[in-house]
């Protein structure tokens, strides 16, 4: 660590400066933050692996309309909160809100439903299935058969395919993946198939839209577009974006409010720009050595 | 709780790396000429093939209940033969004992065994890959002590079994009665055949098969995970409970001995041959398991099970995914030879 150039410590972030309009909601979503009730609220969660505390008592909100992201060094535990949203993980203490009601109840297969649809940090496709099966796949929380209706196609069954079809497709679209609706998505390249991720989180109607590091793997040019894509989701969607990024310049450009993790602890909370000037989080990014 | 992070990490059981293709089903026009050959074959051979090729179906639906579980599901099974055993009984009480018709006889199976493989599917959920195989194996291995216990021996026949009295052709149609069971079973196979098509292309065939590809992320989806595994178990055996029904019927017996494990594995090994998932090799796997053991047995007398084991490693080396592999094969050497 303490080999690094020394342009890397004066700059850490690769810091865009943020365009006029992402200030704009940021401010806006600050305003709303006193005003509205917070979308989601997760509040002391704690979460113990064995003798790991992964997360410690970690508390924020999130407001309707934000793109929170959701930063720290590798080990931090922001996949870990990704799992307790998504109930894969149970916190061993503390609770998480959506508009005001525990999600902590719920078996992991009823949290599509409410509205959190997510990434995995690994992509986690279904990897003998077309995109178009993929994305389908995601479509399954809001419909609704029965296998009896499935075996014999009944007009029943058909409807419901109909109308999986047509959101689906326009979905595709969205993501220009028609195209490669009928290929099975094993083979194809690591950003085409985190794209199939993202249509199939979409497929599910999110709310609340979890990304678990949609750039990693990424080159230069996949990561500006992803974030304009991420923006259009939120602005186009209405979709409420929590964004797990380590690639600072993409994370500096389009989060509205930004949580920093470090060891499982909340090491600070603000907008890009107080981020970026915090002291402690530049201490945790560069280690000891920045003093 | 680190099995969360691998599955994230790998892709899932060999079992399930299919060779690419869109469909698990066959073009339209091949399955029409397939179906137009088995409507006139029984004219052209003589009544003991027709019954072989009658037990090529009857397995034939066996397997592919198995292709659901496995293919479909993710599940492993080495007890089908327990589900076969339960339909055989339950056809052959009914028409032995309560006088009911055949035909009817194969919709309780198939709802008795349902019921019992979706009440089997809980305690399986607990288990994953080797181990529920292990519990099915047992399933397998006590089925046929359990059929000769002597309290149900005034119903089942006990060691003995019971003698199914074969239907004649209705209408007094002037066919044999195995040309008539023939045709019996090729209409129940292609019922069954395009119903599990239509159920795996369906919202409840993608949630299955979403599993079988990843639980985790099926769940984040809305799947609910253990009751679709639970409902491909029920699915499965109850469509294995038809195929032991319609056995029952053809054999015109049923004997616990004749449902030993040695049935189950047959049927696993029919859907390997087949190819994993691919519902039409589930017909080709059935082949495989009627007519190789013969073949074995016509090279030597002696030696047929070694020579069945070798038959068997030679299609599993040439061929590892099975007759799918021959049938994508086959149709791109077709595209080819429609380019040029
Ligand atoms: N299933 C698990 N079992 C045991 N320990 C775990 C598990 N999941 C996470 N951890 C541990 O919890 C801590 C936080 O991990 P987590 O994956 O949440 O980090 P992260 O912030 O997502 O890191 P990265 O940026 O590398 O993805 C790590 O020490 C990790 O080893
Ligand atoms: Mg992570």
């Amino acid at each position: 660590m303490g080999s690094r150039p020394a342009q890397q410590f004066a700059d850490p972030f690769h810091v865009i400066a943020p365009t006029g309009y992402a200030v704009m909601q940021a401010q806006v979503a600050q305003g709303t933050a006193t005003a509205a009730a917070p979308l989601l609220t997760v509040r002391d969660v704690s979460v113990v692996f064995g003798g790991i505390t992964a997360l410690n008592g970690v508390s924020f909100d999130m407001q309707k309309g934000q793109v929170l992201a959701l930063i720290g060094p590798n080990g931090a535990g922001k996949t870990t909160l990704f799992n307790c949203l998504s109930r894969l993980y149970q916190p061993s203490a503390g609770d998480i809100l959506m508009d005001g009601v525990s999600i902590l109840t719920r078996p992991p297969h009823r949290i599509s439903e409410i509205g959190i649809g997510r990434t995995f940090q690994n992509v986690a496709l279904f990897p003998n299935l077309s995109v178009l099966d993929n994305a389908r796949v995601g479509a399954h929380s809001h419909t609704n058969s029965d296998i009896i209706s499935d075996s014999l196609r009944l007009p029943r069954s058909r409807s419901v395919e109909v109308a999986i079809n047509k959101k689906v497709l326009r979905i595709l679209d969205y993501l220009e993946l028609t195209h490669l609706a009928h290929t099975n998505v094993a083979g194809l390249p690591f950003g085409t198939q985190k794209r199939v991720e993202l249509a199939r989180a979409l497929a599910t109607d999110p709310t609340i839209l979890l990304l678990d590091e949609p750039a990693g793997g990424l080159n230069h040019e996949e990561v500006y577009v992803l974030g304009d894509l991420v923006k259009r989701i939120r602005d186009e969607r209405h979709i409420t974006v929590l964004l797990v990024e380590h690639h600072m310049g993409m994370v500096m450009k389009i989060a509205d409010h930004i949580v920093v993790l470090n060891f499982g602890r909340k090491l600070a909370e603000g907008t890009p720009k107080q981020i970026q000037n915090d002291p402690e989080v530049l201490k945790a990014y560069l280690g000891d050595t920045a003093k | 709780m680190s099995t969360v992070q691998e599955t994230f990490a790998t892709t899932k059981s060999p079992s399930t790396e299919l060779p690419a293709g869109k469909s698990n089903a066959l073009g339209r026009n091949l399955s029409l000429l397939i179906l137009l050959v088995m409507l006139v074959v029984p004219l052209f051979v003589r009544n003991f093939v027709i019954f072989q090729i009658t037990m090529v179906l009857i397995y034939g639906i066996a397997v592919l209940a198995l292709n659901i579980l496995t293919g479909g599901s993710g599940q492993f099974s080495l007890g089908q033969s327990a589900f076969y055993a339960l339909g055989a009984y339950t056809s052959g009480i009914l028409m032995e004992h309560l006088g009911v018709n055949y035909a009817l006889t194969l919709p309780v199976a198939g709802m008795v065994c349902f019921a019992a493989g979706f009440l089997f599917g809980f305690p399986a959920l607990r288990l994953s890959g080797i181990y529920l195989a292990l519990a099915t194996f047992a399933l397998a291995v006590a089925m046929p002590q359990l059929l000769k216990l002597g309290i149900f021996e005034h119903w089942t026949g006990g060691v003995q079994g019971l003698v199914v009295t074969k239907p004649d052709a209705p209408f007094d149609l002037p066919i044999s009665q195995d040309a008539w069971l023939y045709y019996f079973t090729l209409a129940v196979t292609l019922v069954i055949y395009i119903t599990s098509i239509f159920l795996l292309k369906s919202r409840s065939g993608r949630a299955m098969m979403a599993i079988r590809d990843n639980e985790i992320a099926a769940s984040a989806m809305g799947v609910d995970v253990s009751l679709y595994k639970t409902l491909a178990f029920g699915i499965s055996a109850g469509i294995t409970g038809i195929a032991g029904g319609l056995g029952a019927i053809a054999v015109q017996f049923v004997a616990p001995d004749s449902y030993t494990i040695q049935l189950a594995i047959a049927l696993f090994l029919g859907m390997v041959v087949g190819g994993v998932g691919w519902l039409p090799g589930s017909f080709a796997g059935a082949a495989f398991i009627v007519f190789v053991p013969n073949l074995a047995e016509e090279i030597s007398k002696g030696l047929s099970g070694a020579f069945f084991g070798v038959l068997l490693l030679v299609v599993i080396y040439l061929v590892p995914h099975g007759a799918k592999q021959v049938a994508t094969f086959a149709e791109s050497l077709i595209d080819k030879l429609r380019k040029t």
